[in-house]
C-alpha cells in the first residue's frame, strides 16, 4: 500500500513539522504520520511564541530555512522585542499567536512542499531488522516501509492526564495517548523515564473585566522573526493584559491540595521548576502574596483566553472558585480546566549529537521525547533531525552545530552529554558565548550552512550576503569618517556627553554608551545623507559590532580556546573498557555517552580532568 | 582512525626536577614563545640566534634583579623532547629561586603546565609511539593524582574553606544577574547595582588578600627570609657558620656543601629561616650607611626578618643610635644584636641596656648566648604575622588562577563604571567563576539555575 519513504516521521507537532519540511525540501521522499490531521502543529500549551532564548532559536530555526519564524510571522497577533534596554545578545523577540492561524500556517505550508505524504493513523509499532529501522507499524496493522524514521511524539507516548482525582489516558486534553512504540524501544533496550508538565485553564474573554488589570501593548515599531522577506511586520497588534493572585485566591487553591495529584503523590514524573504549577508556587513560596497572571488572546477572533500563570491540576471546581477571586476575573466563565499530564521520555544520553540513537541506526528522536519543553526547543531539534536523516539516507556526514555557533548547538549537546532530569528548556545562561549567539546575527551564524544543503533558499543567501558585505563597509566608513567639534559637541552636550576637543571618528563616538548611531547620525547632515542608503539591519549590525567588539573579541578568543578541544575526534567505536587508567566512573560514562570530540568528552559529568588527559594522550595517535 | 592534531600555542612552564632542594633545579618550558620568553630576561648571549642543543651561562634579572646565575640548554623544534622549542633552565637548587624563576616565565607570559603536560605534548606531537601509550597514561594518572594531593595538603588554614565561601557568593552574584537576564518577564526584584559593586569589591579584596599571601605562603613553605646586616667586621659570617654548625644534624642537605653561599637554611624551633644575600657579608662597602642606596635597601625590605649585629668593640652610640633608626624607618622587624660582648666596654654595655634594654648580647665566635638569640628570634616570628590564622596560598597554580580572577572581578567593575548592560557584566563574572573553578572544580551553569531555581519563584 505505501511505497519506501525515505524518512517517516511520526507525530505533526512543532518538532515533526520542522523535520517533514525540512527534510522534505532537501529531496527525501517523506511521510508525515499523524493520529489527527485536524491538530497538526497545534500550540498545546501557550499561544506564544519566542521570548529570553527562545526567541533567539526561532531566528536560528529560520535562518537555516526551517519554517517555524514564518509561520509565527503570519499567524502573530503581537510582537515584543524582550530585554531591549539591556545588550543586544539579551534582546528577545516574543510573540503571541493566534492558535488557530498558526496550526493552519503549518498545514498549508506541508501541503505546499513537495514530497511530503500524510497518513493519518496512530503509529503503534516500530520495523527493526538487525540494527536497523526499515519503518513503522500502525493501529490497523498496516507497515509502511522506509529508510529511516523520527519520533516526535510529544506528550503522546502513554500520557495520562491528571485534573483533581481524576485521571485519564490521552496525549492532550480530548485526545488519544499512543500506545506501543514505548513498549517497542523498551524491548530494544531503550531506557524510558516519566515526565510531567501541566496547562492553565482557558477562559471566556467576554467575562472578564480588563479596566482593572494591566494593559501590555505590543512594541510601538514591531518586527518580526524571519529573516525572509515572505513574512510582513505586523500594522495592528492585540494587547494582552496583567493582573495578580492574591491571598484568598491562595487560600482557596490549598483547599484542593488534599486532591491534588501533585501532592497526594499520583503524579510521579518530574515537573519542571521554572514553569511550576500555581499550587506548586504557593507551596513553596509561601511567603509571597500575590503571583503574575498573564491573560493572553487566543487569536484576533476567537474570545477564548490563556491564563497563563495559573497552571494546574487541581480538581475543576477549586480551579474556578479560584480563579474567580483574581482580579478582574469575578465573573469568568471557564472554557477548559486547567490539567497535569504525565508521558514517557527517552533520555537524550541514548542519542548521538546527530539526535539518531545509539541502538537503532537511522532512528531518530526529537522534541519532547527527548525530555524538553516548548514549541522552540521542539522545532529546533526536528530541524536538526530532519536535516541529519537526509543526510543519513543520503549517506552524508551529519550536521552538528557547535556550542559557539547556536543555541541550537547548546541545546543538543546538553541533552546529549548532560541528559535531563527535568523539562529541559533554554536560558541564555546555558549558552557560554551568549554574546555571540544574537537574534541579530542568526543569518550571519547559519544561513550559509542552511543554503548549502539546500534547505535554505537563494534568495535568502544572497540576502544574507548582501548584509554581510554592506556591513563591513559601513563599519570601515564609520572607521573612517571624522565629524568636527563644532559640528557635534552641541549634540553630544544633549546626550549628556563629554564635548571632543579633535575630529573624532563615528566608531569612537559610537563606543560611548549614551550614543546609538540613530544618534550620532542626527548629529551630521552630510553622514544623514551618506548612510541613507543603508538598510536599518545593516546600521544596527554594524552599531552592535563596532559598539561591543571588546567584549565580542574576548568571547571570540574563548571559543578558538574551546575550539581547539572540540576539533579532537575520538573514533565511533573506541573502547573504553581497555584503558585501564581511566578511574572507573570515568570509563562508565565515556562508555555510555560515546563522546564524539574531545571538548564533548570534557563536559560529560563524572569525567575527570585526569581522565581527559588519559584520552588525549590514547587519541594522540 | 581521524586524527586532527592542532598545534599548541601557548607557552608552558613547570620544574623539571623533582621538587625540592637538590644541587640543582631544572625549569623547562615548551612551546612556540619559549625561547623568546627567556631571552626576554637573559643576561648573556642571544639565545634567539643560537643553534639548537646549545647551552649557555649568564643571568636571568627581573629589572635590576639578578634572579639567578643559569645554564641556558636550548632544543629547536622538532628535535625536542616535546617536539616543540623547548629551554630548559638549570638553576641553583632552592624552591625560592625556583619559584622566582617560574613567577618570572609566567609574567613574561608563559602559563603554569598542567600535570603531565610536557608529556602530553610529546606525545600529542607523536614523539612516542602507540604501544609506550598506556605506560605514558598510567604515569600521567598517578602524576595528576600526587599533584592533587600536594594541591590539597598546600591548602592551610581553610584556604579551600575561603574559596568554596568565595565561590558560593559569586554564584549568587551571578544567578542575580542571569535571573534578571532570563526571566525579564517575571515578577521578581532584581539587586542594585550598587549592591553588586559592594559585592565585587568585597570578593576583590578577599581575593586579593589571597594572592598577597602567596609571598607569605613561600615563607611558610621556603624559610623565613632572613637578613643579617652590620658593618663588615662586626661577625656576620661567624655568627651565621655558628648557627649552622649548632644545627647541622637537622638543617637541610644543602649545609655542608662547599659552594658559595647564595642562601642558607637553618632550622630553629622547627622553623625554617633562609639567610638571604646577608648584607654585608661579602661586598666590604656594603654597610648599614649604604642602605640609603636603594638597592640594598630594597634586599632588606624583602626580608621578614634582620638581625642587626654590631661588634661591641668597634662601634659607639651614634652610630648604633642612627643605624637603628634606619632600620625602624624599613619597617622590617629586627633584633638588636650585640656581639663579642667579651670585648665591649662595660660604658657601652650600661648605655646600651639603658636606651635599649631589648639589646641581645652574644659571643659569635665562642658561641655564648646563641640560645637566648634563636629564642627572641622565634619569639619574633611566633608574635608576628605568621601566626595570625590567616588564609595563605602557597600553590603557584593557585596564585595563576586567583590572579585571573582578580582580573576578570577588575573587568566586572569597570563595566559597571561605563554601565555597560548586565550581559556584558555576567560575561566577566563568568569568567571570574571559569578562573576560581580551576581551583575548586568547574562551575556550570546548572549550579547557576539550581541557585535560582531555590531561590526566586520563577515561570509562568
Amino acid at each position: 500500500m505505501f511505497p519506501e519513504y525515505d524518512v517517516i516521521v511520526v507525530g505533526a507537532g512543532h518538532a515533526g513539522c520542522e523535520a517533514a519540511h525540512a527534510a522534505a525540501t532537501m529531496g527525501s521522499r517523506v511521510m508525515l504520520c499523524t493520529m489527527n490531521m485536524n491538530t497538526i502543529a497545534q500550540m498545546s500549551c501557550n499561544p506564544a511564541m519566542g521570548g529570553v532564548a527562545k526567541g533567539q532559536i526561532v531566528r536560528e530555526i529560520d535562518a537555516l530555512g526551517g519554517r517555524s519564524g514564518i509561520v509565527a510571522d503570519k499567524s502573530m497577533i503581537q510582537f515584543r522585542m524582550l530585554n531591549r534596554s539591556k545588550g543586544p545578545a539579551m534582546w528577545s523577540p516574543r510573540s503571541q499567536n493566534d492558535r488557530m492561524r498558526f496550526a493552519e500556517e503549518w498545514r498549508l505550508a506541508l501541503e505546499q512542499t513537495p514530497n511530503i505524504d500524510f497518513w493519518q493513523e496512530m503509529i503503534t509499532g516500530l520495523i527493526i531488522k538487525g540494527k536497523r529501522i526499515r519503518g513503522v507499524k500502525t493501529s490497523l496493522g498496516l507497515e509502511i516501509p522506509s529508510k529511516s524514521v523520527i519520533l516526535t511524539n510529544g506528550t503522546f507516548l502513554n500520557g495520562i492526564i491528571h485534573i483533581g482525582e481524576k485521571q485519564m489516558g490521552g496525549g492532550r486534553t480530548g485526545e488519544r495517548a499512543a500506545k506501543g512504540i514505548t513498549e517497542d524501544l523498551r524491548q530494544l533496550g531503550f531506557e524510558s523515564g516519566r515526565m510531567k508538565t501541566g496547562t492553565p485553564p482557558r477562559v471566556d474573554g467576554r467575562s472578564l473585566d480588563y479596566t482593572v488589570m494591566e494593559e501590555q501593548h505590543g512594541d510601538a515599531e514591531p518586527e518580526k522573526f524571519s529573516y525572509s522577506p515572505e513574512t510582513k511586520v505586523l500594522s495592528k497588534q492585540r494587547s494582552c493584559w496583567i493582573t495578580y493572585t492574591n491571598n484568598k485566591v491562595h487560600e482557596t487553591l490549598a483547599t484542593g491540595f488534599d486532591r491534588s495529584p501533585m501532592f497526594n503523590g499520583r503524579i510521579q514524573g518530574l515537573g519542571p521548576r521554572y514553569c511550576p504549577s500555581i499550587e506548586d508556587k504557593i507551596n513553596r513560596f509561601a511567603e509571597r502574596d500575590r503571583h503574575q497572571i498573564f491573560v493572553e488572546p487566543e487569536g484576533w477572533d476567537t474570545v477564548e483566553i490563556y491564563v497563563n500563570g495559573f497552571s494546574t491540576s487541581l480538581p475543576e471546581d477549586v480551579q474556578l472558585k479560584a480563579l474567580r477571586q483574581i482580579r478582574g476575573f469575578e465573573n469568568a466563565k471557564m472554557f477548559r480546566p486547567g490539567y497535569a499530564i504525565e508521558y514517557d521520555y527517552f533520555p537524550p544520553t541514548q542519542l548521538k549529537l546527530s539526535l539518531e540513537t545509539k541502538l537503532i541506526d537511522n532512528l531518530f528522536f526529537a522534541g519532547q521525547i527527548n525530555g524538553t519543553t516548548g514549541y522552540e526547543e521542539a522545532a529546533s531539534q526536528g530541524l536538526l533531525a530532519g536535516i541529519n536523516a537526509h543526510h543519513k539516507v543520503k549517506e552524508k556526514e551529519p550536521f552538528i552545530l557547535k556550542r559557539s555557533e547556536a543555541y541550537i548547538g547548546v541545546l543538543i549537546d546538553d541533552l546529549i552529554n548532560k541528559g535531563t532530569e527535568e523539562p529541559y528548556r533554554m536560558f541564555t545562561s546555558r549558552a557560554e558565548f551568549r554574546l555571540l549567539l544574537r537574534q541579530d546575527n542568526a543569518d550571519l551564524r547559519l544561513t550559509r550552512y542552511g543554503y548549502e544543503m539546500n534547505l535554505a533558499s537563494r534568495q535568502r543567501y544572497d540576502l544574507m550576503q548582501e548584509k554581510e558585505a554592506r556591513t563591513s563597509e559601513l563599519i570601515k566608513k564609520l572607521e573612517q569618517v571624522r565629524l568636527r567639534p563644532e559640528g557635534i559637541n552641541g549634540a553630544l552636550q544633549e546626550n549628556n556627553t563629554a564635548p571632543v576637543k579633535e575630529n573624532i571618528t563615528v566608531e569612537k563616538l559610537l563606543k560611548r554608551p549614551q550614543l546609538g548611531i540613530r544618534d550620532i547620525i542626527k548629529m551630521d547632515h552630510r553622514l544623514e545623507q551618506e548612510l541613507a542608503q543603508y538598510h536599518e539591519a545593516v546600521l544596527e549590525q554594524a552599531e552592535i559590532q563596532i559598539k561591543y567588539r571588546s567584549y565580542i573579541d574576548k568571547e571570540r578568543q574563548m571559543v578558538d580556546k574551546i575550539n581547539n578541544l572540540e576539533n579532537l575526534k575520538i573514533p565511533h567505536h573506541m573502547d573504553y573498557s581497555s584503558i585501564k587508567a581511566l578511574s572507573a566512573e570515568g570509563r562508565q560514562k565515556l562508555s555510555k555517552i560515546k563522546p564524539e570530540t574531545i571538548g564533548q568528552a570534557s563536559r560529560i559529568s563524572g569525567v575527570s580532568p585526569a581522565d581527559m588527559s588519559i584520552l588525549t594522550i590514547y587519541l594522540g595517535r | 582512525m581521524s586524527q586532527v592534531i592542532s598545534p599548541h600555542e601557548d607557552t608552558i612552564v613547570a620544574l623539571a626536577t623533582p621538587q625540592g632542594v637538590g644541587a640543582i633545579a631544572v625549569i623547562r618550558l615548551s612551546g612556540p614563545q619559549s625561547i623568546q620568553l627567556v631571552n626576554n630576561v637573559f643576561y648573556g648571549k642571544d639565545l634567539e640566534k643560537q643553534a639548537g642543543h646549545t647551552i649557555h651561562f649568564g643571568s636571568l634579572r627581573e629589572g635590576e634583579k639578578v634572579i639567578d646565575e643559569v645554564l641556558v640548554s636550548l632544543f629547536l623544534a622538532p628535535r625536542s623532547f616535546t617536539k616543540e622549542n623547548v629551554v630548559e633552565i638549570s638553576t641553583h637548587g632552592s624552591s625560592y629561586i625556583v619559584n622566582q624563576v617560574i613567577k618570572l616565565m609566567i609574567r613574561q607570559g608563559a602559563r603554569p603546565a598542567k600535570p603531565g603536560e610536557f608529556t602530553q605534548r610529546a606525545f600529542l606531537n607523536g614523539q612516542f609511539d602507540l604501544a609506550q601509550a598506556e605506560a605514558v597514561a598510567d604515569l600521567i594518572h598517578s602524576d595528576s593524582e600526587a599533584s592533587h594531593q600536594a594541591a590539597m595538603s598546600q591548602m592551610r588554614g581553610g584556604f579551600s574553606g575561603e574559596i568554596t565561601d568565595l565561590r558560593a557568593q559569586l554564584i549568587h552574584f551571578a544567578s542575580m544577574i542571569e535571573l534578571e537576564l532570563d526571566f525579564t518577564e517575571e515578577d521578581v526584584e532584581f539587586a542594585s547595582r550598587e549592591d553588586l559593586r559592594n559585592l565585587v569589591e568585597k570578593l576583590l579584596k578577599v581575593v586579593e588578600r589571597l594572592i598577597d599571601s602567596f609571598d607569605l605562603g613561600n615563607v611558610i613553605k621556603n624559610g623565613v627570609p632572613t637578613v643579617i646586616a652590620g658593618k663588615p667586621n662586626a661577625g656576620k659570617s661567624t655568627l651565621l657558620n655558628a648557627l649552622l654548625n649548632e644545627e647541622k644534624a637537622i638543617v637541610s642537605e644543602i649545609a655542608g656543601t662547599t659552594r658559595d653561599f647564595i642562601e642558607d637554611e637553618i632550622n630553629i624551633g622547627g622553623v625554617i629561616f633562609r639567610f638571604i644575600d646577608t648584607a654585608g657579608l661579602r661586598d666590604t662597602t656594603d654597610t648599614i650607611e649604604a642602605m640609603g642606596v636603594s638597592r640594598t635597601r630594597e634586599k632588606m625590605k624583602s626580608a621578614s626578618l634582620i638581625l642587626y649585629l654590631f661588634d661591641l668593640g668597634d662601634t659607639d652610640m651614634i652610630e648604633i643610635n642612627r643605624d637603628i633608626n634606619l632600620l625602624e624607618n624599613l619597617g622590617v622587624p629586627f633584633l638588636k644584636v650585640a656581639n663579642k660582648i667579651d670585648k665591649g666596654n662595660k660604658q657601652l654595655i650600661n648605655e646600651l641596656n639603658r636606651l635599649h634594654p631589648d639589646t641581645i648580647f652574644i659571643s659569635a665566635g665562642k658561641k655564648k648566648h646563641l640560645d637566648l638569640l634563636k629564642d627572641k628570634i622565634l619569639e619574633l616570628v611566633n608574635l608576628d604575622k605568621f601566626k595570625t590564622g590567616n588564609t595563605v596560598v602557597t600553590n603557584i597554580r593557585h596564585y595563576d588562577s586567583l590572579n585571573r580572577t582578580r582580573e576578570s572581578l577588575l573587568d566586572v567593575l569597570t563595566g559597571l563604571d561605563q554601565e555597560v548592560s548586565n550581559d556584558f557584566l555576567a560575561m566577566d563574572i563568568r569568567r571570574s567563576l571559569h578562573y576560581l573553578g580551576e581551583i575548586t572544580g568547574e562551575i556550570t551553569t546548572d549550579d547557576l539555575l539550581a541557585n535560582i531555581f531555590s531561590k526566586f519563584c520563577i515561570g509562568k
